[in-house]
């Protein structure tokens, strides 16, 4: 290779490694705020990724580019390129480096997974199996269990401690949290965008969650397996505050008698005046619960 | 197998007056050529991607504003699912079977399919499962409203009580494309193997039947699942089974690995053949020969083994474990060595060519632009942690549009304007091209890329309404949706202009290496007078060397 190329390429590499790098650090922007350690976590990794794939996507289209610009065949030029069939030495090196950069990727993934010890179906049940089970984001302490329940079109919680029911989820902050998560007839998915975590809900079936949230604040929760007509609207408000300000929810909640709360699918359904849709599923009567929303 | 008994006099003299593919009537008959049914496939498979795309418009038209406005939410469900499953199998499916079906026997040197009858049943089971998947929105349940993969419990509920509901005609039909499947891979794999002219080894075959046999190869291992998994939900639906129904005891997990267990390698059996059209166009219009053409055709058979086991990667958010997740993390990764090994061997193909902006050439580059970009979101999706943020996101539905439009459908134009001479014996008009292709660019990524960053905001998909909050980039992905349905039109006035009344395209307008182009423009019915007798590797660019060694017999007296 001629010095000259060879400094380009350098210059190439150099610029590529600038520009996914700062592309790698604005990809946190593009999420919603990090409430729980676990997100902390994830965007780390999502920002990790999009540095690398800013810097093959980059690489790539930018030879291609330069192809499209520099290499053009004359208006009548109609001769033939080199006769190049191939190169052992590039191809080697171009399956090697995919290979490395999977198994980095892999491990990468991998330890953060580990981290995050969000448990999911079966983890418990197995217990004792393999991995160290406690997270290391948060400092043990104690667990703070609750119980959701959904159904079409609704989130109900369960505090079984204080045999609360709500329909909006409080939560303290910087505490583990462990969710029995059920569902009453179809798939649904637990997903809080705020907190990156996700985790569908099978019925018949507890499927056991874990993660810490740290930062106060409302956020939404949403179904995320698609359930059927009203699925858009099975939301429901999650509520990060401080230990002291939770358990006073709970003892505020807990005097409180039950009442029906406002159901969006159920309202839906009654107030539609004129049938346009097609046959549905009658969403399930509004939760009655003691802190209805 | 009947090549030689059928040269009925009759037959012939009849084909050499009109010139086959001259006579429109043929397409609409039960014709056993391979190159009429490769046709029919694709204009059929073209009809049912506009029905896709208009559903696509309403959808678009549902999401431009925040609340759930124009359309019932039953409806809507119904636009997505038929959306979904129109455009796989529908457009997808058979309009790359036809293009195979167009293409292979000329590659490989053959008369014919290897079994021309079997051919036409399998792609006239096509409009069947069309009408059916139309008529469901007929029936007083409506179509089908539980998504792509009808997840049961949803697919199971059935508020009319009815037997004959939409969800049943789809699963019908979704069962008859499979059989249509089966019987077109059978056929591929057969005339491949067994059908090869004298000289065509393997390691001579051009690269796109090679991803031709490792895409029919999945289709033969994956699909027995696929059709268990669909006859176990009709039994559920129809007479009360219980393998899927929880209330019943059954384990809707199960359903979800054995959809997947075919459905992700459909994943590729959709994209290897267009790897086989990149294979094919940037050599011709980089006048260089295909880089590594070997390690390319290999590794399309290691992409059809390695997709088999891939599957759970659409379940981390499921019922599965954690350490289920992290196996198939690693496998999903592992894709990505064979398929970057293709990428660097096209971008070698290009580099150092004497390039030419033909519109088969802008698509195919537009589409490895976009397949690269999509392949990086594919490495984001595959890491669990990140995957159960964004899974079931509109990060998903961004992802797989750069694949199934960006790629697959831009890919299929290329090949359409690349092998549209050699289909119709007539040029298309560059210009409309050009514009075609510059709209459908403009617009792919408008409309999908907005999608990425709902999805990492949490913007979920199928959803008919939306917190306000995610207005913005949906408002730019609808208009960029409504810009991309106005580029067909361009399109369509092209191909249909040009069939009738284009230049008349001589048999190798591009300079192009390869059997179909040795022969006239539409080929003559059986394809080749003598089956020819190849003495070179594909690709021979920069060469002079001859490709077969019976160059006048082949051609015979046709023209
Ligand atoms: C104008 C072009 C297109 C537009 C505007 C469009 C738009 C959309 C949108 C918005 C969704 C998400 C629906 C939802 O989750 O609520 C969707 C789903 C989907 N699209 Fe497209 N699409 C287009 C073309 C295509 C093509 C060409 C293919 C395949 C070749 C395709 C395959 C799919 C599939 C498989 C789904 C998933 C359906 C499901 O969730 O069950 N789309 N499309
Ligand atoms: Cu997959
Ligand atoms: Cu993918």
């Amino acid at each position: 290779m001629k010095p000259r190329n060879i400094l380009f390429l350098i210059a190439y590499a150099i610029a590529l490694t600038g520009i996914s790098l700062w592309i790698g650090q604005v990809s946190y922007s593009w999420f919603p705020p990090q409430a729980s350690a676990e997100s902390v976590l994830i965007d780390k990794l999502f920002a990790f990724l999009v540095t690398i794939g800013a810097f093959i996507f980059l690489g790539i289209t930018g030879v291609m580019i330069y192809s499209v610009v520099f290499q053009r065949a004359a208006k009548y030029d109609f001769s033939d390129g080199p006769h190049i069939e191939g190169n052992v030495t590039l191809e080697i090196v171009w399956t090697a480096i995919p290979i490395l950069l999977v198994f980095w990727l892999a491990g990468y993934s991998y330890q953060i997974y580990q981290q995050m010890a969000i448990r999911g179906p079966m983890e418990v049940m197995h217990l004792g199996m393999g991995h160290g089970d406690t997270p290391t984001v948060v400092e043990e302490q104690s667990i703070e269990e609750i119980e959701v329940i959904s159904k079409q079109w609704a989130w109900v919680f369960r505090y079984p401690g204080s045999n609360v029911t709500s329909t909006e989820l409080h939560l303290p902050a910087n505490r583990r949290i462990r969710l029995a998560l059920q569902s009453e007839d179809v798939l649904h998915g637990f997903y809080i965008p705020a907190f990156r975590l996700k985790q569908d809900i099978v019925p018949n079936k507890t499927t056991d969650f874990e993660f810490t949230p740290i930062r106060e604040g409302t956020y939404r929760l949403r179904d995320s397996q698609f359930s059927g007509t009203y699925f858009a609207t099975m939301q429901a408000n999650v509520v990060v505050e401080s230990p002291e300000a939770y358990e006073n929810w709970l003892s505020e909640a807990k005097k409180r008698q039950p009442l029906p709360a406002y159901n969006q699918a159920a309202s839906e359904y009654t107030q539609q005046t004129s049938k346009t849709g097609w046959p549905t599923v009658v969403p399930a009567a509004p939760p009655v619960v003691n802190y209805p929303t | 197998m009947t090549d030689s008994q059928v040269k009925n006099t009759n037959i012939i003299t009849e084909s050499y007056q009109d010139l086959s593919a001259r006579d429109w009537r043929r397409y609409f008959s039960f014709s056993t050529d391979h190159k009429v049914i490769g046709i029919q496939y694709l204009v059929t498979a073209f009809i049912f991607f506009l029905v896709g795309g208009i559903f696509a418009m309403v959808i678009r038209g549902e999401l431009i504003t925040p609340e759930a406005d124009l359309i019932d939410r039953t409806f809507y469900n119904g636009m997505f699912t038929m959306h979904g499953t129109i455009m796989l199998f529908l457009w997808t499916f058979p309009s790359l079977v036809g293009l195979s079906n167009y293409l292979v026997p000329i590659m490989i040197g053959a008369k014919d399919m290897a079994f021309p009858r079997l051919n036409a049943a399998a792609f006239w089971m096509v409009p069947v499962v069309g009408v059916l998947m139309i008529a469901s929105f007929f029936v007083p349940s409506g179509s089908a409203q539980a998504g792509w993969w009808s997840y049961p419990p949803v697919s199971l509920q059935n508020p009319t009580g009815q037997l004959i509901t939409g969800q049943f005609l789809w699963i019908l039909a979704v069962a008859i494309s499979g059989v249509s499947s089966i019987m077109g891979a059978v056929n591929f794999v057969t005339t491949i193997v067994k059908m090869r002219a004298p000289g065509m080894t393997f390691f001579r075959m051009p690269a796109f039947v090679w991803t031709v046999l490792s895409a029919q190869i999945i289709q033969l291992f994956g699909l027995p699942a696929l059709t268990a998994g669909a006859v176990m939900l009709l039994f559920d639906l129809t007479v009360g089974t219980s393998f899927f129904d929880p209330s019943k005891g059954g384990n809707p997990i199960l359903f979800q690995h054995l959809f997947w267990f075919y459905s992700h390698p459909a994943v590729y059996v959709i994209i290897l053949p267009i790897f086989g059209i990149f294979s094919e166009i940037f050599p011709v219009y980089s006048r260089k020969p295909l880089f590594g053409y070997k390690v390319v055709a290999i590794s399309s058979l290691i992409i059809a083994g390695v997709s088999g086991l891939v599957w759970v990667h659409h379940m981390y958010a499921s019922g599965t474990p954690g350490w289920m997740r992290m196996i198939f993390m690693l496998s999903t990764m592992c894709v990505s060595v064979p398929t970057g090994i293709k990428v660097f061997a096209w971008v070698a193909t290009i580099w150092g060519g004497k390039l030419r902006l033909n519109t088969p050439m802008l698509f195919a580059l537009g589409a490895l632009i976009m397949f690269i970009f999509a392949g990086v979101t594919g490495i984001m999706l595959s890491a669990v942690p990140v995957d159960i943020h964004v899974n079931n996101t509109y990060f998903v539905v961004g992802h797989f549009h750069y694949v199934l439009y960006g790629t697959v459908t831009m890919g299929m134009y290329a090949a359409i304007y690349h092998w549209f001479p050699k289909m119709t014996g007539r040029m298309y008009y560059e210009s409309w091209g050009q514009v075609h292709f510059w709209l459908a660019f403009i617009g792919t990524n408008l409309n999908f890329l907005p999608m990425h960053p709902l999805g990492l905001q949490g913007m979920l998909r199928r959803v008919a309404s939306y917190d306000p909050e995610y207005t913005f980039w949906n408002v730019v992905a609808s208009l960029g949706a409504f810009l991309l349905g106005m580029s067909t039109l361009p399109f369509i006035v092209n191909m249909v202009s040009s069939w009738i009344q284009g230049p008349i395209a001589p048999s190798n307008p591009w300079r192009a290496i390869g059997l179909e182009w040795l022969v006239s423009s539409p080929p003559p019915i059986e394809n080749f007078e003598d089956l020819p007798v190849v003495i070179s590797e594909p690709y021979g660019y920069g060469k002079s060397d001859p490709l077969v060694s019976n160059l006048e017999g082949i051609i015979g007296h046709s023209e």
